[in-house]
């Protein structure tokens, strides 16, 4: 039997272990305490990911009271992602890659005619993915709000210039978070192939839950 | 109790002796004003109101209407909700605006853009230059913490709870507060990503004009910005007016300024061509 590297400095049981397949929806309840490994399989893979709290889902991520609660915009180890009431919904505890984006927001339909023409309008988006797990709990468009992208470079320069550049990330990274409150965990494994996010080629990535 | 008011007829007659008190913050209705632009006739004027110091106001906005923010004493900050009126599921969308414009500042010629490729309002007068699409507004427990109270009933509210009162008043929830930009107080991004807050206090009377792109519904709070590195809760008055404009036509330099904000544009005309 090989070792797996993809579960090495996991502590407790894993009790979920799942490939979600490149452009597919994900969605999972993490309990308070479990801890979370996403794992980019094959390198720089966006994954877009929002969070609600399973108690009282009104109350999700927020990326702004996120970036300014820690003054700053880009989420590395220790940063605390946190609710539109400002309280810790997830911990990064690890992660393999220097940092992660929150800015970019989620690809759409409607943002691809922006973006890159209309002729984009009917591929797959992330918002679609967001809407279809969603749904599936009740919930709709007014609960999508702007996400974290795991693995997506978002870099800001002097002037303001922004934008999705060639990832940071490489095979077999990861990013490790800690559930502060029980939350729905809910992810785009992006399909966009329009910019670099994904290096032009969207792949799947591992979601292992550890108790 | 007080005894000359015990009966129904008494306290009548007090209210109404309030009549025609001015106060610093109020709106005034009709609305007037003595310094529109040029051109702008005094029957076209929508909206005159100053929004108190941890006040908030919302109003619904036709398409092609002109909103002027004022800050009147150099310490006003406008957090902005939009929403398209007639459905208000659409509403701005803090990350699409950055990102479709490859740019992290607001300022003159940009465009607030919803969650569904259109354009909300333009930004097309900016006499201040100093905003903030990242950091939000303050809640309930940032302001506990820093100012030791945070309520609506208390003496230092907060943002956010202002933005949620002015959305419930066209039935919107908790779910349909997402996050805002910030006017008047802004943040410069450092190349570590860092945040630094810009909040002055700067020059009274610094104004900014936007334009309504869609039948919108706004909901402004002033209070102060959430990292607003000042002990005390500090805001003062914000005025806003509003007037009848025309729809943006297709040769207005805003409109055609970048192939991403055209098609914006282009996306709010299919939208209305019914």
């Amino acid at each position: 039997m090989t070792v797996d590297a993809q579960i090495s400095g996991l502590s407790g049981t894993i009790v979920h272990d799942e490939v979600v397949p490149a452009r597919a929806p994900w969605l999972r309840h993490v309990a308070a305490g479990q801890t979370l490994r996403i794992v980019d399989l094959e390198g720089n893979q966006a994954v877009d990911f929002l969070l609600y709290s399973a108690a009282d889902d009104s109350e999700r991520y927020s990326m702004q009271d996120t970036v300014a609660a820690q003054r700053n915009l880009f989420l590395r180890a220790g940063t605390v992602l946190r609710s539109n009431e400002g309280r810790a919904m997830m911990t990064i505890v690890a992660t393999a890659v220097d940092y992660h984006d929150t800015i970019g927001g989620a690809c759409s339909c409607e943002s691809n005619t922006l973006r890159y023409g209309h002729h984009t309008k009917s591929q797959h988006a992330c918002v679609e993915n967001f809407l279809e797990a969603n749904l599936s709990e009740g919930r709709g468009k007014r609960d999508i709000v702007p996400n974290i992208n795991f693995f997506m470079n978002v870099p800001v320069e002097a002037d303001g210039a922004l934008g999705i550049v060639d990832g940071i990330s490489a095979a077999g990274l990861t990013v490790d978070l800690r559930a502060e409150m029980d939350v729905i965990v809910v992810v785009s494994n992006c399909p966009q192939i329009n910019n670099p996010c994904n290096a032009f080629n969207p792949t799947p990535v591992r979601m292992i839950v550890a108790a | 109790m007080t005894a000359a008011l015990a009966d129904p007829m008494a306290a009548r007659d007090h209210a109404r002796a309030m009549a025609g008190t001015v106060v610093e913050a109020m709106p005034l209705l009709p609305p007037v004003a003595d310094d529109l632009p040029d051109g702008v006739s005094a029957e076209d004027l929508l909206w005159e109101e100053t929004i108190a110091a941890g006040g908030y106001a919302t109003r619904r906005l036709a398409r092609g209407s002109r909103l002027r923010l004022i800050d009147l004493a150099g310490d006003a900050c406008a957090s902005l909700l939009i929403f398209n009126a007639e459905m208000p599921t659409e509403r701005l969308n803090v990350a699409d605006t950055v990102k479709i414009q490859w740019n992290a500042y607001l300022g003159a010629g940009k465009l607030l853009l919803s969650d569904l490729g259109r354009v909300l309002m333009s930004i097309l007068e900016d006499g201040a230059g100093t905003h903030d699409a990242f950091c939000g507004t303050s809640n309930a427990a940032t302001n506990q913490a820093k100012y030791g109270e945070g309520r609506n009933s208390g003496s230092f509210p907060n943002g956010r709870d202002r933005l949620l009162l002015g959305s419930a008043k066209h039935g919107l929830q908790r779910r349909d507060v997402h996050p805002c930009v910030n006017l008047f107080k802004g943040t410069r991004i450092e190349a570590d990503g860092t945040i630094t807050p810009l909040v002055g206090p700067y020059e009274a009377g610094r104004t900014m004009v936007l334009r309504a792109e869609m039948d919108v519904i706004v909901v402004i709070a002033n209070c102060p910005h959430v990292l607003d590195p000042r002990n005390e809760w500090t805001v003062t008055p914000l005025r806003v007016s509003a007037w009848r404009g025309a729809v943006t036509p297709p040769d207005d330099a805003v409109r055609t300024a970048t192939p991403e904000g055209l098609r914006a544009f282009l996306n709010v005309e299919d939208y209305f061509r019914r």
